[in-house]
């Protein structure tokens, strides 16, 4: 129940706002705009450039997402209401991670159909796999991003920290997750994908269950 | 002198040089120069010796970060933060010796072998822990995130691997033939390899315990400082 009332809490307040959706959106246009600029797509085109494309721009944007994802709490004073809560810790950290999980499903879901349009490829061929794959993917980087987006904002750095400790935790999830989107893009199956789809669905399980285990350590005022 | 009483940290100094100049002793002058890769193998000793130290201290960081989470000793806080810092110096040596082995006998600077990439991939993750405890802050708090980042990282090293040896899988690796340690055929060599471990091994050790020692005199002085100024933070 915790979890539900915190997604329905933060996605209310996106629904009213839409700040995150859209700055997101905006900035991961910006970075496929500037890695067009910057390595030239007419050399580049195909499934496993788009598929680096969308997940590059996915990461960064991101983080830009995750930051904001404690900003009202951190600035209004909502930690104190959070640690007095009488609820389990780590259903607030899960409400948490799928809130921003929902906002990053819905920026992949815009930014799949752009990337494949900007890069001009007409050989792709999608299969059943692409929606897991992505969804396991932007799981990954929520589980990891949240846990620590909890941490950074609460440090004197800030902003500036969550990348740098996310980046490299996020190393596995992104080889994985663009190797497999490249796979699903060019006519591969489940079963083709499958030591890729095992990497990512233990990259989500281990770093749910983490997260929802050492949140306790984190709020604890 | 509380130092005084331990005579054991008194001779890990001694015992430090002693294995090191052995260690040399015997990867300069004893041991038979590899018959392919000449005189710049040698450098395959401290290079290997150095790569055991920085896995290990990332085992080290997080098994003090679980301690620490568990009971709140400030010591396992302090062991973490030092092996840490010494594994982060370990895991650049390994990373600046291996490019200097590798241009002459592979011709490049840099592969992207398994090895490799998972090095450079652990060397972020301890440059990340570094960054946490440097730009965090100096609060109490600081202690048990910079304890949930060590024990993810350590998480994170199995999907590390298999990820980057599926990602590379799909090409041969780079002079598979000349794997480190498949050509150790000399009893000189690995009597060189495993002193030049252990004195690396010992050199880790008294660095962490020279880091544990000065993070500790610094928390006294936090600690002194807060006395003697109440009220202020």
């Amino acid at each position: 129940m915790t979890v539900w009332a915190i997604v329905r809490k933060d996605l209310s307040i996106e629904l009213r706002t839409g700040e995150t959706l859209s700055s997101l959106l905006l900035l991961a246009l910006l970075a496929i705009l500037i890695f067009a600029f910057a390595l030239d797509p007419a050399l580049l085109a195909g499934a496993d450039f788009v598929a680096g494309l969308l997940w590059t721009t996915l990461i960064f944007a991101a983080t830009l997402a995750l930051n904001r994802s404690f900003l009202l709490e951190h600035e209004a004073g909502g930690w104190t209401g959070l640690a007095l809560a009488p609820v389990d810790r780590g259903s607030i950290y899960l409400g948490k991670a799928a809130a921003n999980l929902v906002l990053l499903i819905v920026a992949a879901a815009l930014l799949l159909p752009l990337t494949a349009v900007l890069v001009g490829t007409t050989r792709l061929a999608p299969t059943p796999a692409l929606p897991v794959v992505v969804l396991l993917g932007v799981t990954g980087i929520s589980a990891v991003g949240t846990l620590f987006a909890a941490i950074a904002i609460r440090t004197r750095a800030r902003e500036v920290l969550l990348p740098l400790l996310i980046f490299p935790l996020l190393a596995p999830l992104v080889i994985a997750a663009a190797k497999a989107t490249a796979g699903a893009l060019s006519g591969k199956s489940f079963a083709e994908l499958r030591s890729w789809l095992l990497v990512l669905g233990s990259f989500d399980v281990i770093f749910l269950t983490a997260g929802w285990t050492a949140f306790d350590f984190v709020i604890e005022e | 002198m509380a130092s005084r009483s331990r005579p054991l940290r008194d001779l890990l100094p001694w015992l430090t040089c002693l294995a090191m100049l052995a260690a040399i002793y015997l990867v300069f002058v004893a041991a038979p120069s590899e018959r392919e890769q000449g005189v710049v193998q040698r450098i395959f000793y401290f290079h290997v010796g150095a790569a055991w130290m920085a896995f290990a201290g990332f085992a080290l960081v997080a098994i003090a970060s679980l301690w620490f989470l568990a009971r709140g000793d400030r010591r396992a806080d302090r062991l973490a933060l030092a092996n840490a810092e010494v594994g982060m110096l370990f895991t650049t040596i390994v990373l600046v010796t291996g490019p200097i082995w590798a241009r002459p006998v592979w011709g490049v600077w840099w592969t992207w072998d398994p090895r490799l990439t998972m090095t450079v991939v652990l060397w972020t993750i301890y440059a990340a822990y570094l960054m946490l405890r440097r730009l965090g802050g100096g609060d109490e708090a600081l202690g048990r995130y910079a304890a949930v980042l060590g024990i993810v990282g350590a998480l994170d090293v199995p999907l590390i691997i298999v990820s980057i040896r599926l990602w590379r899988g799909i090409h041969p690796a780079v002079m598979l033939a000349k794997e480190p340690d498949a050509g150790l055929k000399d009893p000189t060599m690995k009597i060189a390899l495993l002193v030049s471990g252990l004195a690396l091994a010992l050199l880790f050790t008294w660095l962490v315990s020279l880091r544990m020692r000065l993070q500790k005199v610094d928390d006294e002085l936090a600690r002194l400082n807060l006395e003697a100024t109440p009220r202020m933070r």
